[in-house]
């Protein structure tokens, strides 16, 4: 075969491959709307489950899934971005920075019924938390922390040496310089990240099978110590736990829906913090 | 002439006093032994080929090195009669008074007004007023006021190159240092900008006690009142430029400023 035919058809493959991801995110993206749309009104949004979830809204689901969201941030993100901070600018670049780079990576790479069952027995037996949001909140805090610390201190590294050493020069200690001349100018970058890696643990199911979801739970938690409903466990009862699945089709469909909205609402905040933040401080 | 200048040397107590020192990035010597004395309030330029030491010993001066991992120091660093490296030394009160203008400007994403009084604000003078009248004397002194004065609130990265760079310098004259350490200033600037910084060093000369690095012969020449030639990590020669210039005493010195090598 000649160049110009290998270079033709691999082109041509290598667009069909590209056009055939868009295509089947576009696909699942237009079923679940065309079925879920249907479902989704004020009823579905604001009212309680009832009828073990055949009928009524699914409320306390939305704010599971929220509750547990804004518990994982607020114990992931500060944890993540404290751990990158020391690799990028205090550690020692060595052998054990390397090994813990190494371990973080493959926590990464473990399983999510991993997670579940390591919180299970750490957060709900152990520490006697029970199955609650704070249990489900830390496991799934356990599970983003390694997708936090990596982007974080990617972004971290991708600030220019210079800035550093001009603050330093000035007499500004490290904290300083860390503080006011390298977070500030890799916020986009960790935001970006974290956003992303929580968006994925909003939608997880096998970690709060175990340490938080409730299977029917038609009222709203009162404390961090209470069980919640969230979207993809309920989901998944809807699919495949719930007596009459097929009645219940066009429901599994409007929380699939609810579900991707919440996420992909995230994710374009996440996009409009990077762009406001990258203007902030351009160089 | 040459001579007169010699003694006043003398008399003048040096505010720098580099004895014996040697520096090794892990196991590699970068210095070997340089001892040299500066005096207050003059332009000592410090000239060489590339990889010879002469930026690693300028950041000897404010323990720039210290930020590079496995680096280490022997033998005394002492500005004013201050031993830099010892037990007690306080880095931020050295950086304070040993200010830095690096080759690359570095202005922060800021505003022209937040990069002057970065410096202060750590050092915390948070006084409004006080901090606005440090901002506009350091930007006079650095010759930028007038270019800038209207839109101290942009961001810094909108300046050209040369005015980054005397940006740069502003910001450092801020915390009022009285040394100031230039590695390379002009290398990443066009000509006419470059005019600018050496006639700032010209002008600064009066108040504050300058060490420049640079790779441009015609620079030193013009700008300093002492030349030290370094040569691997060596400390060829040292002798006031007109000298160093017309007759240098040594062969290396000599074949590296008529241009035979570097």
């Amino acid at each position: 075969m000649n160049s110009d035919l290998v270079q033709k058809i691999s082109y041509h493959l290598l667009r069909l491959i590209t056009y055939a991801i868009v295509v089947s995110v576009g696909y699942i993206l237009f079923d679940i709307i065309r079925h879920g749309l249907p479902v989704i009104n004020w009823e579905f949004l604001t009212d309680f489950p009832r009828r073990s979830g055949s009928e009524g809204g699914i409320l306390p689901a939305i704010l599971g899934t929220v509750y547990l969201t804004i518990g994982t941030i607020a114990v992931a993100l500060p944890l993540g971005v404290g751990c990158a901070i020391y690799l990028s600018e205090y550690a020692d670049q060595n052998r054990f920075s390397e090994l813990i780079r190494l371990a973080i990576i493959t926590l990464a790479g473990v399983p999510s019924i991993v997670y579940g069952l390591f919180g299970l027995g750490l957060f709900v037996i152990f520490c006697q938390f029970g199955t609650s949001i704070l249990a489900g909140s830390l496991t799934l805090a356990c599970m983003v922390l390694p997708i936090i610390i990596v982007a974080s201190e990617e972004s971290l590294r991708a600030v220019p040496r210079g800035f550093r050493e001009a603050s330093l020069a000035l007499g500004a200690t490290k904290w300083e310089t860390i503080r006011t001349n390298v977070l500030p100018y890799s916020i986009s970058g960790i935001i970006t990240g974290s956003i992303l890696a929580i968006g994925r643990a909003a939608g997880e199911t096998a970690p709060i099978l175990l340490t938080v979801a409730a299977f029917f739970l038609p009222k709203l938690p009162n404390s961090i110590f209470d069980q919640v409903m969230a979207l993809p466990y309920h989901l998944y009862i809807l699919a495949t736990q719930h007596p009459e699945a097929e009645k219940v089709l066009p429901l599994q469909y409007g929380t699939a829906l609810v579900l991707l909205m919440l996420v992909l609402g995230m994710n374009l905040g996440a996009i409009i913090l990077r762009i406001h933040f990258r203007k902030k401080y351009k160089w | 002439m040459v001579n007169t200048k010699k003694s006043t040397q003398k008399t003048t107590k040096p505010i720098i006093q580099a004895m014996d020192v040697s520096f090794f990035y892990g196991t590699a010597q970068a210095l070997f032994n340089i001892s040299l004395d500066i005096a207050p309030q003059r332009v000592t330029a410090l000239i060489g080929p590339s990889g010879c030491g002469k930026s690693t010993f300028l950041r000897c001066l404010n323990r720039m090195n210290d930020i590079i991992p496995k680096t280490r120091l022997t033998g005394k660093v002492l500005i004013s009669d201050r031993d830099i490296y010892g037990e007690k030394e306080n880095i931020v009160d050295l950086r304070k008074q040993v200010g830095m203008v690096f080759q690359k400007s570095n202005p922060f994403p800021k505003s022209i007004f937040d990069n002057v009084a970065y410096g202060p604000r750590i050092h915390k003078l948070n006084d409004k007023k006080k901090l606005a009248e440090v901002v506009e004397k350091s930007l006079r002194r650095a010759a930028l006021w007038d270019e800038v004065k209207d839109r101290l609130s942009n961001n810094a990265m909108g300046l050209s190159g040369g005015q980054q760079q005397r940006l740069c310098i502003a910001r450092a004259l801020a915390v009022d240092p009285k040394i100031l350490l230039m590695d390379e200033p002009a290398s990443a600037l066009d000509p006419k900008s470059t005019t600018h910084i050496e006639d700032l060093i010209g002008e600064l000369r009066a108040d504050y006690t300058i060490v420049i690095v640079t790779h441009n012969m015609q620079q030193a020449a013009r700008v300093s009142d002492e030349t030290a030639f370094f040569y691997e990590g060596h400390l060829v020669e040292f002798s006031p430029t007109k000298e160093i210039f017309t007759k240098p005493k040594q062969k290396q010195t000599e074949d590296y400023i008529t241009g035979r090598f570097g």
